[in-house]
């Protein structure tokens, strides 16, 4: 429960034994990826559900509570009902277009999925750019979006991506250099090195004031990456009944819905990483006693606790906000979060090049 | 507002909201105010101000306090109480005077205005809190309201 690269190799030699070395380097790719689709559909069953009740809760109502105990298989009956519903689509779309943009939205999460550990040793692809590649992946999703907006013959899918195109591609600026600051602290781009770095204590402590104010731009430009309350502006359903994806019905619509979802859970995982390492336990200084029982904790578990905390933290920004108005979100951007990043970014280079961190 | 002060205070702000909304998540056990309808029918409890039909109440010896002077149904906007009414002469004092036949009331007009029970100044007419009222067919809603063989109570008058 607390490495798993033994068992991870055990299934390799295990593989190699089996077949041919060609042979098991690409049954080793076929079982990550079936490891990875499954992650992904249960991921997206289990937030939905979750954001459904959360969403409840904060309103005082019951939320679901008719499909199985507590309403436990609610998302699964309606994954069953999106599954059997008709593809209805626009006269005049453009079928391939509109037919593609849901996976490529779907690739760029599952890409930006690839990179996250989620425990020593369970981690697809550990390269030595990890979080450059996250950043750069995760606006693949954009260009989905685009796509689905364009292709649907319908004004308001298309003004839904214009608007996401705008609000994506400017907080995509705070996000990288939120993480630039944080990057800089670390002196590494790649995930396992940045996650080693916060043995002794996670970022968020060592890197004093500007990793605090980084963690709140990359939280705010977060929410905005994923296309959430309040900024939530290209699907703004009292504007422009569902934006980009008005026209998509069925799994095309499942797609875009639980790549939300999944793209909320990438934006909790790299903060948990950057921030709040990974999954490292809580040390504390000299409290030996209280170390030994954070170490007795499995990291896989760390790393789910700490995922909770961060998406319920999204979860209560959607159900706390209103929405902005376009003009609002660009003078927030452009005016507010970017020259406070610049000067953030300043800071901590100081803070680094003096060796104040801890 | 200086550049500053303004982050400063869209921060508090923002918290200021977020705290509320927490307040309400981490109560929300207690205040859930959704009613499962169906499953908690017999103890569901309606709003004291809800106003589901007009009634007539009547006491144990089948008597009501109307005395058919029509106010409700002059008052009524769009003509939901038609009263039938006659006279017939009083044993006790020998003169003759108005009753009731029938009050009929029908709930498919009705929009559940309350001008009829404020101006019925024998206070015969009350709002009753029962809101399942479909039927199958719409005669059904025309409700008579005053029971068969009952009289007015003793003591009320015009």
């Amino acid at each position: 429960m607390y490495d798993f690269t033994p068992m991870v190799e055990g299934i390799n030699r295990w593989l190699h034994s089996m077949m041919p070395d060609a042979a098991a380097t690409f049954a080793g790719w076929v079982l990550v990826a079936l490891v990875y689709l499954a992650l992904f559909a249960v991921m997206g069953l289990v937030l939905v559900l979750v954001e459904r009740k959360v969403a409840a809760f904060f309103q005082l109502r019951l939320g679901p509570n008719r499909v199985g105990p507590w309403g436990l298989l609610q998302t699964a009956a309606d994954a069953i009902k999106l599954l059997l519903k008709e593809p209805v689509g626009t006269k005049r779309a453009d079928m391939f277009l509109y037919n593609l943009a849901p996976f490529l939205l779907i690739i760029g999460a599952m890409m930006a999925l690839s990179v996250i550990p989620f425990a020593p040793g369970l981690q697809a692809f550990d390269i030595n750019i990890g979080v450059f590649f996250i950043a750069a992946v995760s606006s693949v999703g954009v260009l989905g979006v685009l796509i689905a907006g364009w292709a649907s013959n319908n004004k308001y899918s298309l003004l839904g991506a214009m608007r996401s195109g705008a609000q994506i591609i400017s907080y995509e600026l705070s996000m990288s250099l939120a993480i630039l600051t944080m990057v800089l602290l670390a002196g590494s781009l790649q995930v396992s090195q940045i996650i080693e770095q916060q043995r002794d204590y996670w970022f968020i402590f060592k890197g004093h004031v500007p990793a605090w104010i980084a963690f709140m731009i990359f939280v705010i430009a977060g929410t905005a990456e994923t296309n959430r309350t309040p900024f939530d502006l290209p699907e703004a359903e009292s504007e422009l009944g569902a934006g980009f994806h008005t026209e998509y019905s069925g799994m095309k619509f499942a797609f875009f819905f639980l790549s939300e979802f999944v793209n909320m859970f990438i934006i909790s995982a790299v903060a948990v990483i950057l921030f709040f390492g990974g999954w490292m336990p809580l040390h504390l200084d000299g409290w030996t006693g209280f170390n030994q029982v954070m170490d007795f904790i499995p990291p896989i578990f760390w790393f789910l606790i700490k995922m909770s905390v961060m998406l319920f933290l999204l979860m209560w920004f959607r159900w706390t906000f209103p929405r902005l108005r376009i003009d609002q979100l660009l003078k927030l951007e452009w005016k507010y979060l970017l020259p406070m990043n610049l000067v953030n970014l300043l800071l901590m280079a100081f803070i680094v090049l003096m060796g104040w961190h801890l | 507002m200086s550049y500053v002060g303004e982050i400063v205070h869209g921060i508090r702000t923002l918290l200021t909201g977020m705290a509320v909304t927490g307040k309400y998540f981490f109560r929300a056990r207690k205040e859930i105010i959704t009613q499962q309808y169906p499953d908690n029918r017999d103890q569901l409890r309606m709003f004291e101000r809800f106003r589901g039909e007009v009634v007539m109440p009547h006491n144990e010896n089948n008597e009501h306090r109307c005395t058919g002077c029509q106010a409700c149904e002059i008052a009524c906007p769009n003509g939901s109480i038609e009263i039938i009414w006659d006279r017939k002469v009083d044993e006790k004092t020998g003169k003759k005077k108005k009753y009731i036949v029938k009050h009929i009331y029908h709930l498919s007009m009705c929009t559940m205005c309350n001008l009829c029970i404020i101006a019925c100044p024998t206070d015969a007419i009350k709002m009753a809190q029962n809101f399942e009222n479909s039927v199958y067919d719409r005669s059904y809603l025309t409700k008579v309201l005053n029971k068969p063989g009952s009289k007015l109570m003793d003591g009320i008058d015009e």
